[in-house]
């Protein structure tokens, strides 16, 4: 199949060098030079409950565990699951996710977690951010240390992108990162003090005798000039994408629209919260929903919304630990061990849930009580570094994982 | 390269000796150094930018009230009279918080009266909830982001923000106002030694004592008693789950702990932190022997990664302090040894033999070891002189001040000496070498401003912003303590529209007076005339900048038309991040 990309590199180039190409083409061009690989990581902070957002409706078990949560089977009632491999299906509030399932654009790891048998949201998020199961005092987060094994010399400040007010943990470290919430609120904010306050500024950082300030100040004013230039204020998604109105809507929504704009972003992070769903978490309808409708309804539209740029782009959601299989005597789910990932993008081979099934009968369950982990969440890192971000020794990205292609799920070719 | 006191040894003993003999020799000062002997007779005056430097490094900010303290009674006189803080009274800060809540209160109190109402009351409401599930229509956003969120203004759920909010704006307003600045300093550094993250769990109700009653008061005294204090605290005691270790071969290893039920809401916060405790939250708790706090212990608090222990030790010292545990977690407790939970057995330690039967005094023993181990004197110095030296601890001061440790047994007001009374430390290469990080910035530009704070808040928001939210640091590591971890281009733009939002006056509860900061009575007139603005300009590079700033940055200034901008740009500038 020849992609649109192909004939971006090649034909408009044919075009561009007889000196007749229409000007959207040349910025086409330059813009196809500069493209690279994308990684948007999501963490969906809390806890969701991966048995109910990817649901083992062929297991009676399931429903043995959870009489008044459970999502019905495919086709039995009005709101059930949506079938996916006859074993499989997505919560019913997930929908707008199958028509990319089946375009195979988007994979499923199911019974994925830690080796570490940790219950604490605290812990268990400080593992995975650092890839560090059982280390508490690993500094920097598994991200960072991608940039840090990649230095590029190219790299521009949106290189790496976090869309909330802090950096998280997963991408604490030296090498430089973006944190904001709103892209079109980054820059110098006069007041009162008059618009020349930004020039001047730039022009004590780039007489700044000290070499980091210096450098980080450089850094800074071409941000401001490359948003700028990429105009903020004006973006509008590509339509039919509508992104829901919540803070998970507009992060995914900027993060598109940075990827979009060329400015040489690599790697972005957002937050979805709202998981920890021990009372009262709800079936088709309820709590749970609610988060999953926000979800779904985001990521369905981030994928029309990058067009043809989703050729380069992979979507990982992660999550600290899943729910335990049974239900509790609050209508909810306490805090169990495996959970659900979703992988989306144009280099994903879709279309499957990836991972092998442990089983949810009381002799396959973890400590007698809890989905158990057949796949460590770092093989799912690992392969994504490795095989979409092309990283050929991953070692120093995960200290302590023997990296074995071996283990790879096979999601990424 | 010669080392620093090589280089530059003059230099050194001229500033060292001028600013401890002038004026100063006179105070009562015990422990003078012999270099004072070699006192030439230099005019004090010459050495401002030596103050200076000094006081951004013993305090938050240099304010000229302290310069000349310090150049009317010498450098030993005023680390004397700020390493017995008990000596001198805080009434100006004591006055600012009085107003507070919380401050004064135990763990016990917070809990009861600020925690577990808002806890019941939001168990009531999901429980209600559960009888009509929230539905989310299609093509809506969705109507209930946090489910377990009681409405932010119901006065419950206030109360229970006040804790954290109170500690926060306590921790400004002592470094801002007191008196006692190089306590605040210290606090600062050692709790952050020794840190535990509000966002785990019980925490939020513990670190008002853990701060007051466990760091604060330990500053000037021995190491080994900072340690034991924090080994003890429940804070640390929960923060590193040793309150869950116990002897697996014990014959209480059933015997759960009960399930905590103080759930975090995760609006003010970028995540939602720890809900509840490890393992023992669900009932079944897998209980056995936590290392957690054990490799802590020897990797952050003690003997440093490198320190020459191993695997092993981790779980000799984890044996040892099974049984550490804590007396009702969730309604704020305190200490507790529990015996049944203690390994019995004996136990080796960095080939120490601990000898069976010694129950608590095991894991004394062990911080007795640690202590007095080589690697931790030289661990904590090296620490130390990268918060107060430079971000590359110069190897000599690093053993000189380690081999003060060991020779006064942890003593830390000679170790702090040690350091301050330095060549390296005096030395010009030294001179606004390090970069402040976000929480000294806000903090220096305040008092560098002669900022009015009514309200704290806005200031605890704007290092939050800048990537230090206070309380909050998650690794047990503590926030980095080098350059490269503050300067990021988002930081940096952050600092800058931090200096315009003040000397615009947009902060909420934050007022400063520039006409009277610039050296100016004129009030409303001010900066539209030319002479004004020279005089302005000339005080602020006296007062920001130690009269040392760029060409480029003079020029800049130069140009500004209006008080505010001018100080808008000094505040802003590289070098005003530096000290």
């Amino acid at each position: 199949m020849i992609s649109r990309r192909a004939f971006v590199k090649n034909g408009a180039l044919a075009l561009v060098s007889l000196g007749f190409a229409p000007s959207f083409l040349a910025r086409t061009v330059s813009a196809a030079a500069s493209r690279g690989k994308v990684l948007i990581a999501i963490f969906q902070r809390g806890a969701v409950d991966g048995l109910n957002m990817v649901v083992p409706f062929a297991e009676q078990a399931y429903y043995d565990a959870r009489p008044t949560i459970a999502i019905a089977r495919p086709g039995r009632a009005n709101e059930s699951g949506v079938d996916l491999d006859g074993f499989f299906a997505l919560h019913p509030r997930l929908a707008p996710l199958a028509p990319i399932y089946d375009a195979h654009h988007l994979a499923l790891v199911h019974a994925v977690g830690s080796p570490d048998n940790t219950r604490s949201h605290f812990d268990a998020q400080d593992y995975m951010e650092t890839a560090t199961p059982g280390v508490k005092s690993t500094t920097d987060g598994w991200l960072n240390r991608y940039l840090q094994a990649r230095r590029r010399q190219d790299a521009t400040p949106f290189r790496a992108v976090a869309l909330s007010p802090q950096l998280p943990r997963i991408l604490l470290g030296q090498s430089p990162v973006l944190a904001l919430s709103q892209i079109a609120q980054f820059g110098v904010r006069p007041g009162r003090t008059g618009a020349g306050v930004a020039q001047a500024f730039e022009t004590e950082y780039a007489a700044a005798a000290d070499q980091v300030l210096n450098a980080t100040g450089r850094e800074a004013f071409e941000a401001i000039r490359m948003l700028r230039a990429a105009n903020p204020q004006q973006y509008q998604p590509t339509a039919p994408a509508e992104y829901p109105r919540s803070p998970f809507g507009e992060a995914l929504k900027q993060i598109a629209q940075l990827v979009k704009a060329d400015v040489g972003l690599e790697v972005a992070f957002a937050d979805v919260g709202g998981w920890d769903t021990h009372v009262n978490q709800g079936a088709d309808t309820g709590q749970l929903a609610a988060r999953l409708d926000d979800l779904a309804r985001g990521l369905g539209a981030l994928f029309v919304d990058l067009g043809d740029r989703i050729d380069d782009v992979v979507v990982v959601t992660m999550s600290e630990f899943g729910r335990t299989i049974n239900e509790n005597g609050n209508r909810g789910t306490d805090h169990g061990h495996a959970n659900a990932m979703i992988v989306m993008g144009g280099p994903v081979r879709g279309g499957k849930v990836y991972g092998r099934w442990p089983g949810l009968a009381p002799e396959q369950r973890y400590e007698g009580r809890d989905l158990a982990v057949t796949t460590d969440f770092r093989d799912v890192f690992c392969e994504v570094v490795v095989r979409h971000l092309g990283v050929a020794n991953p070692s120093p990205i995960f200290p302590g994982y023997p990296v074995d292609e071996r283990r790879f799920l096979g999601f990424l070719a | 390269m010669l080392p620093l006191p090589l280089r530059r040894p003059a230099l050194y003993v001229a500033c060292l000796v001028t600013i401890l003999t002038l004026a100063g020799c006179a105070s009562a000062s015990k422990k003078k150094p012999a270099t004072t002997d070699r006192a030439p007779a230099v005019h004090l005056s010459g050495d401002r930018a030596a103050v200076v430097h000094f006081l951004s490094r013993v305090t938050f900010g240099a304010r000229e009230i302290d310069v000349q303290a310090v150049q009317r009674e010498g450098v030993a006189a005023f680390l004397d009279r700020q390493m017995h803080p008990e000596r001198f009274d805080d009434a100006a800060l004591d006055a600012r918080l009085a107003a507070f809540e919380t401050l004064n209160l135990g763990s016990r109190q917070i809990a009861e009266q600020y925690f577990l109402p808002a806890q019941e009351a939001r168990r009531k409401l999901q429980l209600a909830q559960a009888a009509q599930p929230a539905q989310a229509a299609p093509g809506r956003p969705a109507p209930d982001r946090q489910p377990q969120m009681m409405p932010a203004a119901d006065p419950l759920f206030r109360k229970e923000r006040l804790v954290l909010q109170e500690l926060s704006n306590q921790k400004v307003l002592r470094a801002v106002y007191s008196e006692r600045q190089l306590q605040e300093v210290l606090v600062d550094f050692w709790f952050n030694h020794f840190n535990v993250f509000a966002g785990k769990g019980v925490d939020r109700i513990l670190l008002t004592a853990y701060e007051r009653d466990t760091i604060r008061p330990r500053v000037f005294g021995k190491f080994r008693d900072l340690l034991g204090a924090t080994a003890e605290s429940p804070a640390m005691l929960f923060f590193l789950d040793n309150w869950l270790s116990v002897d697996p071969n014990g014959p209480h290893v059933a015997a759960a702990v009960g399930p905590l039920r103080l759930r975090p809401r995760p609006a003010a916060r970028p995540r939602p932190a720890a809900v509840r405790a490890p393992a023992a939250a669900q009932g079944r708790p897998a209980r056995g022997l936590n290392e957690n706090y054990a490799r802590e212990l020897m990797e952050l608090h003690t003997l440093g990664a490198d320190g020459g222990y191993t695997q092993k030790d981790v779980v000799e010292v984890a044996r040892c302090f099974t049984g550490w545990t804590i007396a009702q977690p969730r309604d704020g407790g305190e200490f507790r040894f529990d015996g049944r939970w203690h390994d019995p057995g004996s136990k080796v330690v960095l080939g120490h033999v601990i000898k069976p039967g010694g129950g608590k005094d095991d894991g004394d023993r062990v911080l007795d070891i640690l202590a007095r181990d080589p690697h931790t004197a030289r661990f904590i110095a090296a620490k130390l002189v990268r918060r107060f030296v430079s971000d590359d601890p110069p190897p000599a001061l690093v053993d000189r001040v380690a081999e003060r440790f060991r020779e006064t047994d942890g003593d830390l007001r000679e170790v702090y000496r040690a350091i301050f009374l330095s060549p390296e430390f005096w030395a010009v290469e030294t001179h606004g070498s390090k970069l402040k990080t976000p929480f000294e910035f806000v903090i220096s530009t305040l008092r560098s401003t002669r900022a009015q704070l009514e309200d704290a808040t806005a200031a605890v928001q704007a290092v939050r912003t800048l990537g230090m939210p206070l309380y909050l640091c998650q690794p047990p590591t503590g926030y980095p303590d080098r350059a490269d971890a503050w300067a990021t281009a988002g930081a940096l733009l952050g600092r800058m529209n931090f200096a315009l939002a003040l000397v615009d006056n947009r902060l909420p509860g934050v007022r400063v007076d520039l006409p009277v900061l610039a050296g100016s009575a004129g009030g409303d007139a001010i900066g539209r005339q030319a002479g004004d603005m020279v005089a302005a300009r000339a005080q602020l590079l006296h007062v920001f900048f130690n009269d040392s700033a760029s060409v480029t940055t003079l020029a800049v200034m130069n140009k500004a038309s209006s008080i505010p901008l001018l100080v808008a740009l000094a505040l802003g500038a590289p070098e005003f991040q530096k000290k």
